[in-house]
């Protein structure tokens, strides 16, 4: 972004890269019907996986993010799945995905423990003791070996959907 | 992990947050040591399809037992199933 002002760097992260493993966990996965316990590899066995960690529901990057992967709709014209993920409770899931009209599955991950597992925490100034996700974006093949990872170095920060766009073509 | 979350478990369970017929059905699931797997499904009777495709009503709790092939509704329903099916198994 250009706004002509310098924006909130974010520090160093050792985040999984392109051919490292990604930690697999399992959390309350959100569909617009139901929520039951799923793992990331549960999903990667069946394909592909593009985890994308986004703000809380209802913060307006989250509407953002969710419009465009919508608009882009990966999952029609290529093997990949498309699952979210934030700090936000299931009730508020089902909120996001009626609202936005979506039909991606979001994993609800309230302690943030997975966004310490990706060593992506970003620690919410002024509202304490919250943190959430970074932004960030994981392309994982069936063995959860990252293809492709995007993560936020300032705040706020989107993904590249040009460069998500040919990691997901080049699966 | 605990029962709760086995994917590969024989028993669906349809459940409620804090829903008291829901946590009675869990406590004779436990008693009876039965793998199961939830799903929770959203507070609102009329936007509850996916428990009405499964057994035909929006009602909760309601089970899916892959062992027996029998898909019920009602806590006391469940309850007796589950005893009738598993208590000699102790």
């Amino acid at each position: 972004m250009d706004l002509g002002f310098d924006i909130v760097d974010l520090p160093e992260s050792d985040h999984p890269v392109e051919g490292e493993q990604a930690p697999d966990f399992t959390r309350p996965l959100v569909t617009s019907e139901h929520w039951e316990d799923a793992s990331l590899s549960e999903l990667a066995a069946d394909g592909p996986v593009l985890l994308v960690f986004h703000p809380m529901d209802g913060s307006f990057p989250a509407t953002y993010v969710w419009n465009e992967l919508r608009e882009r709709a990966f999952e029609e014209s290529h093997d990949v799945q498309v699952v979210g993920l934030s700090i936000s409770s299931p009730y508020e899931h089902m909120t996001l995905i009626d609202e936005r009209e979506m039909d991606y599955p979001l994993f609800s991950d309230p302690q943030n423990g997975v966004a310490e597992a990706y060593d992506i925490v970003n620690d919410l100034d002024g509202m304490a003791g919250v943190s959430e996700p970074r932004p960030a974006v994981f392309l994982v093949d069936g063995e959860l070996t990252v293809q492709y990872a995007w993560v936020a170095d300032e705040w706020p920060d989107f993904p590249d959907y040009d460069a998500v766009a040919e990691a997901v073509a080049s699966l | 992990m605990s029962e709760a979350t086995d994917e590969a478990a024989p028993i669906t369970l349809y459940r409620l947050q804090a829903c008291p017929f829901c946590e009675r059905v869990v406590r004779k699931l436990d008693e009876y040591g039965l793998d199961y797997h939830s799903r929770f499904v959203e507070p609102m009777h009329s936007d509850r399809n996916v428990v009405k495709r499964v057994s035909g009503s929006r009602t909760v709790p309601a089970i899916v037992d892959e062992q027996t092939g029998v898909t019920m509704s009602e806590s006391a329903n469940i309850v007796t199933y589950l005893e009738k099916t598993y208590r000699s198994e102790d």
